[in-house]
């Protein structure tokens, strides 16, 4: 989302167009995006209106077929499943990254950098193998149900892997740095001084963080909810790995139609779906953005 | 709150330390209600800090801070009846100017029609009413410093705090508004306490002065009464200029004392001035009191000097001028009319200084 408005103080010559320079500098990514990002979109956006031959080829033709199915109520409950996981997975990354982002920027820079490399210290070893760590932690006989059940309390086992337990889990903590980093990128920059005018006049430490702190790091959040939720939805290692595909989402379901069912003109048609689901979505959040900071 | 009744604030012995650093030194201070105190000095010297203790940012490490005859020594800032104006302003980025400055009143739960009205009396007098809904962004600097003073009186403190409140306005608006906090600080009665390290800002605004130095009060008087009579070197020196020399007592004689400087040339100067006993002491001399002329002039002190270098400031001219003993003045003169007795480099003068006109401060 937009940051919130600030005067522009660019000199002019920063402003100009881009000259031959800029573009031979920038040729290699217009080139990367083109051919791996713009042509790729482009095909399947081609084959979403063709159809399936009967081993699985795409024939070319035009229809809507694809869209009317991927607008039928089976996949209609997936897409709003898979909307309320990631929406649920960003609620709680926003709970928990928030004071860690927080008190992260409020450290000494010392320590801070310290902190932050914590942070990051997870991306350090494969997606994959964390994820399956997860799986020795939460399975039936995992370490997790071992602990609960040596505590003299007869509780457990429970059931926790392939469930959408699970699958929260796997995505909170795969996302969770997604969510500190930009949050702690606007609450470095809060000057101290607002928070202590906040005092200052009157309010207490909640009322402070209510309508001080949170408004004014809203652009991290902003950020890092977008950062989060967006792939959120189209995760589909984790919720196959640890949501054992007992709960299907968007992303298991694409997959699967490229994959399994070997029907891309389908799969196309709801990936299709889902990035013009984001583009109207993000529209809207930017238009918002721009209305307020005016 | 009855007038000579207790002092507004009191701050018993208060000391406060970050780490090693004793940023304030078991400092004592009393401020009556209505009035416009000042805490002078160079960076450093305590002054923010301990106004950070009286808006309660810190909480002392000795001693107490009464508000209003109640301890507020660990009060959190937000249930203190006090309000600062800070030096960045501080002013909420996200807010409108009438927000920002309605923000007290939200927090204190005032209703909402209440709050309206005394939003437009508090930007009235600091004459906004019109940039209500402008944001922070939208204003100049001085702008905004309005902004800052009108959200810190809407609240109706018992002592307004403003740290340094004009050091970003340039020379003429910063000019403008020393007056006119003067008369918003009568018209409103609210006890002032300004933080600053520009003296002239100090003299032009204050009741009274305290003029600190490494985390202790130095002076503590009007304005009149730090300037003419300083007492440590460290405040003639930071108030105004001063001609600081060290001095011997030759012999005294009643109501006078003679004095000799370092280089031969003797003063005479008033005993009172001088502690009993002491045969050492600092002797301070404004530079504009050295009365200058061609011709003989008439006061306790007289003697010839050689005019070394001089500097037209416009209004004033700066002397420096040396004594045939070689000690060297520096003197103020005022340039009252293009064809008045006009002074050249090299030319040969009297100068005169009266009793009152010396005074000894004490060394450190």
């Amino acid at each position: 989302m937009s940051a919130p408005a600030l005067p522009s103080a660019l000199p002019a010559g920063d402003r100009r167009r881009p000259g031959w320079r800029a573009w031979a500098l920038l040729a290699p990514m217009v080139a990367w995006l083109l051919m791996f990002v713009v042509v790729p979109t482009a095909i399947l956006f081609v084959y979403s209106f063709c159809e399936r031959d009967e081993i699985g080829g795409v024939l070319f033709s035009f229809t809507l077929d694809n869209y009317r199915r991927a607008f039928s109520s089976t996949y209609l409950m997936i897409f709003v499943r898979s909307i309320g996981y990631a929406g649920l997975t960003t609620l709680i990354c926003v709970v928990v990254g928030y004071p860690v982002a927080y008190y992260i920027a409020r450290a000494s820079e010392e320590k801070r950098n310290r902190l932050l490399l914590l942070v990051m210290v997870p991306f350090w070893t494969s997606f994959l193998i964390r994820t399956y760590a997860w799986i020795t932690i939460l399975k039936q006989e995992g370490m997790l149900n071992g602990f609960v059940q040596a505590l003299p309390l007869g509780l457990g086992p429970f059931d926790l892997l392939y469930t959408p337990t699970a699958v929260v889990i796997g995505l909170v903590y795969a996302y969770l740095p997604f969510m500190i980093l930009p949050i702690y990128g606007s609450a470095e920059k809060l000057d101290n001084s607002l928070i202590e005018a906040a005092h200052d006049l009157g309010a207490g430490p909640l009322r402070a963080f209510s309508a001080v702190i949170v408004p004014l790091t809203m652009p991290g959040i902003a950020a890092g909810t977008l950062l989060v939720f967006v792939p959120a939805i189209g995760m589909f290692a984790i919720t196959d790995l640890m949501g054992g595909a007992k709960v299907p989402m968007i992303g298991n379901v694409i997959q699967n139609q490229f994959l399994q069912a070997r029907d891309w003109p389908f799969g196309a048609a709801l990936g299709v779906v889902f990035m013009l689901m984001f583009a109207v979505t993000y529209a809207i959040l930017q238009r918002r953005g721009a209305r307020l900071a005016e | 709150m009855s007038p000579g009744a207790s002092p507004m604030i009191e701050i018993q012995g208060v000391t406060k330390r970050f780490g090693s650093f004793t940023a304030v030194n078991h400092v004592s201070l009393s401020v009556r209600a209505g009035e416009f105190i000042t805490l002078l000095g160079p960076s450093g010297c305590g002054k923010t800090t301990l106004l950070r203790l009286l808006a309660g940012f810190e909480t002392p490490d000795e001693g107490t801070v009464l508000l209003d005859g109640q301890d507020v020594s660990h009060l959190p800032p937000y249930r203190r009846s006090v309000n600062q104006v800070f030096q960045s302003y501080a002013l909420f980025p996200h807010l409108t100017v009438r927000e920002n400055v309605g923000f007290g009143l939200r927090m204190q739960k005032v209703a909402p029609n209440d709050a309206a009205g005394r939003i437009r009396e508090a930007l009235g007098m600091v004459s906004l009413g019109e940039l209500a809904d402008r944001l922070p962004h939208q204003l100049s600097g001085g702008q905004r410093q309005r902004v800052a003073l009108a959200r810190a009186i809407v609240c109706r403190p018992k002592v307004l705090l403003l740290d340094e409140p004009l050091s970003a306005l340039d020379a003429k608006l910063r000019h403008a508004m020393q007056i006119e906090l003067k008369h918003l600080q009568r018209r409103l009665g609210l006890t002032f306490v300004f933080v600053t390290h520009d003296q002239e800002e100090a003299l032009t605004m204050s009741d009274r002065i305290a003029i600190m130095n490494g985390g202790r009060i130095e002076q503590l008087g009007d304005a009149s009464e730090i300037y003419h009579r300083p007492r440590t070197p460290f405040a003639a020196d930071f108030i105004g200029q001063a001609n600081l020399l060290s001095v011997t007592v030759v012999h005294r004689n009643g109501t006078t004392v003679r004095v000799r400087l370092g280089e031969g040339l003797e003063l005479t100067v008033a005993s009172a001035e001088l502690p009993v006993g002491a045969d050492q002491a600092l002797l301070s001399i404004r530079p504009e009191k050295i009365h200058i002329s061609k011709h003989r002039v008439d006061a306790e002190n007289v003697f010839e000097a050689r005019i070394e270098e001089e500097i037209f400031k416009g209004a004033t001219d700066q002397l420096l001028l040396v004594t045939d003993h070689g000690t060297k003045f520096h003197a103020l003169v005022a340039n009252e009319s293009a064809i008045a007795e006009a002074f050249h480099e090299g030319d040969r003068v009297y100068c005169g200084l009266h009793l009152d006109d010396l005074v000894i401060v004490q060394p450190e």
